[in-house]
């Protein structure tokens, strides 16, 4: 497609900026799609950046305070690079009672690390949940997009172990 | 599409089930993934290929089957065999067994309360179609509803039906559907929108999950249903970005129905267009309120504003707009089929129908139940949920989430139904239902639902935003063996003050664990500040504080 005057053209010519612009595209460029198109931006990139923002909202014509507005909002959204690996803590309230707050704990203790942190070799990010919906699992975690439940403090460790080793 | 080609699709569907001497249905539901039921799915079909069953056996993913905490869950038909914690490696077995006996250490026992205590009429299906085929859906009566509806029925018809039904809006406020979808209709405008509110927000609740993981076509269904009694030509699903296999299914389910025509311009032959879309939340609690809801699919920030006007006058894009629960429009094509005053025999005077609840915490059956309304909490406790593990005594059992209370063993013979739960200083919620046992400390259960609104409060007005705050850190020192009794007077003081005060619902309901810990627990508050001990043992007083957000 064309580009119109107002289109303005990707930060770089990584080919992910595409699969941005098709969903920005696919809402005819309208103000709406802005939370859409940073889900696009989020999944093909891993996070959200200033480029990414910036180009986001000369295209669909928002505010950038506006689009940042929203990115912050919305707790999906991050801004940050993750580490290598991440593990998702659930903390609904059938885990929290079920001894989620042990795992976190016992996650910091080995790593040093507390919710929405990175260990400082970019390996490990520890991110929390408010609620993964496997209750009847509960305690239950995320492993790089693997849920597991049932779990006890050390096993909680050593399955980060696992997916840092493989 | 007409009736006449949809019941061919189903006489189609049928024979060719009944051609299979077996179907094995292995749940996908969240859950039954989580604990690798997909490896069992890909081990059960390479045994029935490796065997040259496949004319016979037909294997397939199903929605779930309820007893979460038993996955990987696999059921049999048309032998009704239900087996429980099935792995890779039971698949030889289970494949022998079809035809012969059961392989009786894996079986579930199903005549167990917990299945028979059950009245099915929204999870009538999950679990025994495949959600990924919409044949599947057609061939146990799926969208005759619908074309009843546009043939046969006019849309002040379809209106007085679901009145008729006494239907109540299952999000968690019980305001009656038929009343909702009447305002939107009368509301005069070309076009009218129909959302369906899929942004689950409670933690511990998982009920409009597993609907649309497991049946997403009856959603679609309830949608059309509603877009036509009402005058909309489009819907929304607003989905939770947490929950990618049921935006997976949906997505699917839509594209499968357009397909045959059930979705799109002139369905069915008739004047009727309709168009839904998926679109995904971002993670915050708020967007359950209606309002706010409707800004972030407008792609702002979910912050709610004052009502009226009500989305039904002014809406998506200020437009009329109709919102309901996922559980709401899969209550409706049962009652276009079958009639409201069948759907109104279920339930009690006022709370008609049945209620999903996501039963889960310190009990033995843990799992997701569809009950009647009007059930009492014993039953579904000691009865449906087996009672507390371990031998433990039962303390509380908490309902609506954050915006709820907790219910202690006093009034466990209360009838499950919106005034009953209210009565009591709870609310029905969504179907959260998370039961405790002595190991749990109720300050902190308040604490940790604090600190939940504290976070998810948007900001936008100050009772909400300072007054959460403001709670928690009463709540943190009271934890911590620091308060006095002024402090509890004064957290009773911003209970009353938040609640009144506050914009949306989210702040409104804040204070209600609080106040309904205060009100039956008083006494672990009060050891908390005069013994300064936890009599549960969770508070970390006197112990030197950890640091974990």
């Amino acid at each position: 497609m064309a580009m119109t005057a107002q289109q303005v053209a990707a930060p770089t010519d990584d080919k992910r900026w595409r699969l941005v612009t098709v969903t920005m595209r696919r809402h005819g460029y309208e103000p709406h799609a802005l939370i859409e198109t940073l889900h696009t931006v989020q999944e093909a990139f891993g996070y959200i950046d200033e480029d990414a923002l910036y180009f986001v909202a000369r295209n669909l014509r928002v505010p950038l305070s506006r689009v940042y507005g929203v990115a912050t909002f919305y707790n999906f959204f991050t801004l940050k690079p993750q580490g290598e690996h991440t593990c998702v803590v659930c903390m609904g309230t059938a885990c929290y009672i079920k001894g989620a707050p042990a795992l976190l704990e016992a996650i910091h203790r080995t790593y040093e690390i507390k919710p929405g942190e990175t260990t400082p070799d970019k390996k490990i990010s520890l991110l929390v949940a408010r609620c993964i919906g496997a209750c009847g699992l509960a305690p239950a975690a995320v492993f790089d997009g693997v849920v597991a439940g049932n779990l006890a403090p050390d096993q909680v460790v050593q399955r980060i172990e696992e997916c840092v080793g493989s | 599409m007409n009736i006449d080609e949809l019941q061919a699709i189903a006489a189609k569907e049928k024979h060719a089930q009944a051609a299979f001497r077996h179907r094995v249905y292995v749940c996908m539901g969240s859950s039954c993934v989580s604990a690798r039921s997909e490896d069992v799915l890909k081990a059960l079909e390479n045994g029935v290929k490796e065997r040259g069953l496949g004319n016979e056996v037909r294997v397939t993913c199903g929605g779930c089957a309820g007893l979460c905490a038993a996955g990987p869950m696999v059921k049999v038909l048309p032998d009704e065999t239900l087996y429980q914690h099935v792995s890779a490696d039971d698949a030889d077995a289970l494949i022998d067994s079809l035809g012969a006996q059961p392989v009786e250490a894996l079986r579930c026992d199903t005549s167990h309360p917990f299945f028979t205590r059950q009245t099915k009429i929204v999870l009538s299906e999950s679990g025994i179609i495949n959600p990924d085929r919409i044949e599947e859906y057609i061939a146990v009566g799926g969208y005759s509803a619908l074309l009843h509806a546009l043939n046969e029925m006019t849309p002040a018809e379809v209106l007085s039906e679901v009145s008729r039904s006494g239907l109540r809006g299952r999000g968690g406020a019980g305001y009656p559907t038929g009343l909702k979808w009447n305002t939107v209709a009368k509301s005069l405008s070309d076009i009218k929108y129909v959302i369906c509110n899929g942004d689950e927000g409670d933690p511990g609740a998982y009920m409009d999950r597993s609907i649309m993981e497991g049946d997403p076509h009856r959603i679609l269904e309830g949608m059309m249903i509603a877009g036509y009694a009402i005058g909309a030509q489009r819907g929304y699903i607003f989905v939770r970005a947490e929950y990618p296999l049921a935006i997976k299914r949906l997505n699917n389910a839509i594209k499968q129905a357009q397909k045959l025509g059930l979705l799109g311009a002139q369905i069915a032959g008739t004047a009727f267009d309709f168009q839904i879309e998926v679109r995904l939340g971002a993670g915050a609690f708020v967007c359950g309120e209606e309002t706010a809801l409707i800004a972030s699919i407008e792609g702002r920030r979910g912050s709610p504003r004052p009502r009226p006007p009500y989305p039904a006058e002014y809406g998506l894009w200020g437009k009329p707009t109709l919102i309901n629960n996922v559980e709401t429009f899969a209550n409706i094509p049962p009652i276009i089929s079958k009639g409201g005053d069948w759907f109104a025999q279920t339930g009690t005077e006022k709370s008609k129908g049945t209620k999903i609840f996501a039963l889960t915490g310190r009990i033995n059956h843990v799992g997701l139940i569809e009950v009647p309304m009007g059930i009492t909490l014993r039953e579904i406790i000691e009865e449906i949920g087996d009672g507390i593990p371990e031998g433990k005594r039962f303390k509380a059992v908490q309902t609506g989430g954050p915006s709820g209370g907790c219910i202690p063993a006093e009034y466990l013979d209360l009838q499950v139904d919106f005034e009953s739960l209210a009565s009591i200083g709870s609310i029905m919620g969504s179907g959260g239902m998370i039961v405790m046992d002595e190991t749990s400390c109720m300050v902190d259960v308040a604490k940790f639902f604090m600190e939940f609104c504290m976070s998810e409060s948007c900001g936008k007005c100050v009772p909400c935003r300072v007054g959460t705050a403001h709670m928690y850190d009463i709540l943190d020192r009271i934890t911590r063996g620091e308060a006095t009794l002024d402090d509890l007077r004064l957290l009773e003081e911003l209970c009353d003050m938040v609640k009144f005060t506050s914009l949306c619902g989210l702040g409104q309901a804040a204070p209600n664990p609080v106040q309904s810990t205060l009100l039956y627990f008083r006494d672990e508050y009060l050891a908390h500040i005069l013994d300064k001990t936890c009599p549960a043992g969770v508070c970390p007083i006197h112990k030197p504080e950890e640091v974990l957000s």
